[in-house]
């Protein structure tokens, strides 16, 4: 391999931090398992008029689907909670995903529609950060609205801020739903923008591809 | 907490059918189980045949959850109750038999059975119970399933009636025996919360067969599934005596 694209460490910088990194995969995983439990449940008893193929839930019927869905959801939150302290603690989100501002999304905005979307690694654009953002806190109201459905009566007041106990069901599936949309952008975006992927595992890109 | 899949021997009638049917339930799940692990053995590379250890992990878990939702529990947080005009009618019937298959349990002759650890083990009748302070609650039944509806239920404070009786309440299980042969177990905190009722009525009437005549206990602050209909016998006890669904793989704690 000709020295100039060997990832080491010399031509190359961290742009994912370790703790980024670990805990984006083991999310990643935590994530999988919780939406696919979720869609064994909803299935359970729909909300609306359709059912999740059997083929794509997780746990053959309903009381898997719970077992699966209430001991992922200890590893979802433990790993979510580091990833949330490290961002606030840290300045990683103040760094990564602000300021967002109408100015710099209009411009992503543009950008985007001319095919003129800068690609660097490292920063993300306005876009990106707002859909990072909105993604995290979707990840926030996945986990109240959850809590609020899990223990309506010992949490009573949590549940009657999503309006009751089926408000808190609704506010957990259009969160879910919502988070769904964000994987699938993320993932699109990944396939079209390879040279992305190999940085979430080693952390590591060409100091040319970084801003 | 120590689990052990046994029913307390002094306190139910015969066993041996009832064993077996708990053995055909659990191959009946592992076999369900196996079958949808293969989804998770995909994307991680695991053989099918580390299911077992898996279903170690999450009833490890389950077992880890009862014991959180125990911690969780508060003996004084109410569950919230409902004016009259929330009810809602009809008021949907649910068992793990449809409703043509309800059974009839006759008023004529009904006792209530009491074993275990119980100072004063003599059956109750129904005319005895409706003797006992009467109170009413219109409050939520939340389903395992995710479906919840709003109902009134009437009868004696269940904590009431353990004092009456005699139960030792520093035991941790109470469990019911029901005519449909269902079966479940609860925890003593949860036996003795206010909202804990012995249901003798549905609405302002006596409780109809399909909502479990003659007795069904009543408790907002666990799933539907863990409130037995067609109560036959209760007794107090230390080992953990299980349930219909439970057996299963339901979650035991299964509190609100």
């Amino acid at each position: 391999m000709d020295a100039d694209h060997s990832l080491s460490a010399r031509n190359t910088v961290v742009i994912h931090p370790a703790l980024v990194r670990v805990t984006h995969w083991i999310n990643a995983l935590a994530m999988l398992m919780m939406i696919a439990s979720g869609w064994q449940i909803y299935d359970a008893s729909p909300l609306f008029d359709f059912i999740f193929p059997p083929s794509v839930t997780l746990g053959g019927w309903l009381a898997g689907g719970i077992q699966w869905h209430f001991a992922a959801m200890w590893l979802l939150f433990a790993n979510g909670l580091a990833y949330v302290l490290y961002g606030i603690f840290t300045g990683y989100f103040r760094r990564q995903l602000l300021p967002v501002t109408p100015r710099s999304l209009a411009q992503a905005v543009a950008d985007t529609l001319r095919f003129r979307l800068a690609h660097k690694l490292g920063v993300y654009n306005a876009l990106q950060r707002l859909a990072y953002i909105v993604a995290i806190v979707l990840g926030v109201f996945m986990v109240l609205s959850g809590l609020a459905i899990w223990k309506p009566v010992q949490l009573q007041l949590l549940t009657a801020l999503f309006g009751g106990y089926e408000g808190a069901r609704l506010v957990h599936f259009f969160c879910m739903s919502g988070l769904v949309l964000f994987i699938v952008v993320h993932l699109t975006l990944v396939i079209l923008v390879p040279r992305t992927f190999l940085p979430m595992l080693t952390g590591r890109a060409r100091k040319s591809e970084v801003a | 907490m120590k689990r052990r899949p046994s029913i307390d021997r002094n306190l139910l009638e015969p066993q041996g059918q009832f064993s077996r049917e708990i053995q055909l339930l659990e191959r009946r799940l592992f076999l369900r189980q196996s079958l949808s692990l293969g989804a998770l053995g995909l994307l991680s590379g695991c053989e099918v045949t580390s299911a077992s250890s898996m279903q170690t992990v999450l009833n490890a878990m389950s077992r880890w959850n009862d014991g959180v939702q125990g911690a969780l529990f508060s003996k004084t947080t109410l569950a919230p109750t409902y004016p009259e005009s929330a009810i809602t009618k009809p008021f949907p019937f649910n068992a793990y038999y449809g409703v043509d298959d309800v059974r009839i349990v006759p008023a004529e002759g009904y006792q209530l059975e009491l074993a275990g650890l119980i100072r004063d083990r003599a059956p109750w009748t129904l005319q005895q119970l409706n003797a006992l302070p009467q109170e009413s609650q219109v409050t939520r039944l939340i389903c395992v399933e995710g479906w919840s509806a709003i109902g009134k239920w009437g009868g004696v404070r269940f904590s009431t009636f353990l004092e009456k009786i005699g139960a030792d309440t520093s035991a941790k299980y109470v469990g019911f025996k029901c005519a449909d042969d269902y079966y479940s177990s609860i925890d003593m905190a949860t036996a003795l919360h206010p909202q804990t009722l012995l249901a003798l009525r549905y609405g302002d009437a006596v409780l109809p067969p399909e909502y479990g005549f003659p007795m069904k206990l009543r408790m907002p602050t666990k799933l539907g599934f863990k409130n037995p209909k067609h109560i036959m016998a209760m007794f107090v006890t230390n080992t953990y005596p299980g349930g219909y669904w439970e057996d299963q793989g339901y979650n035991w704690f299964s509190g609100l």
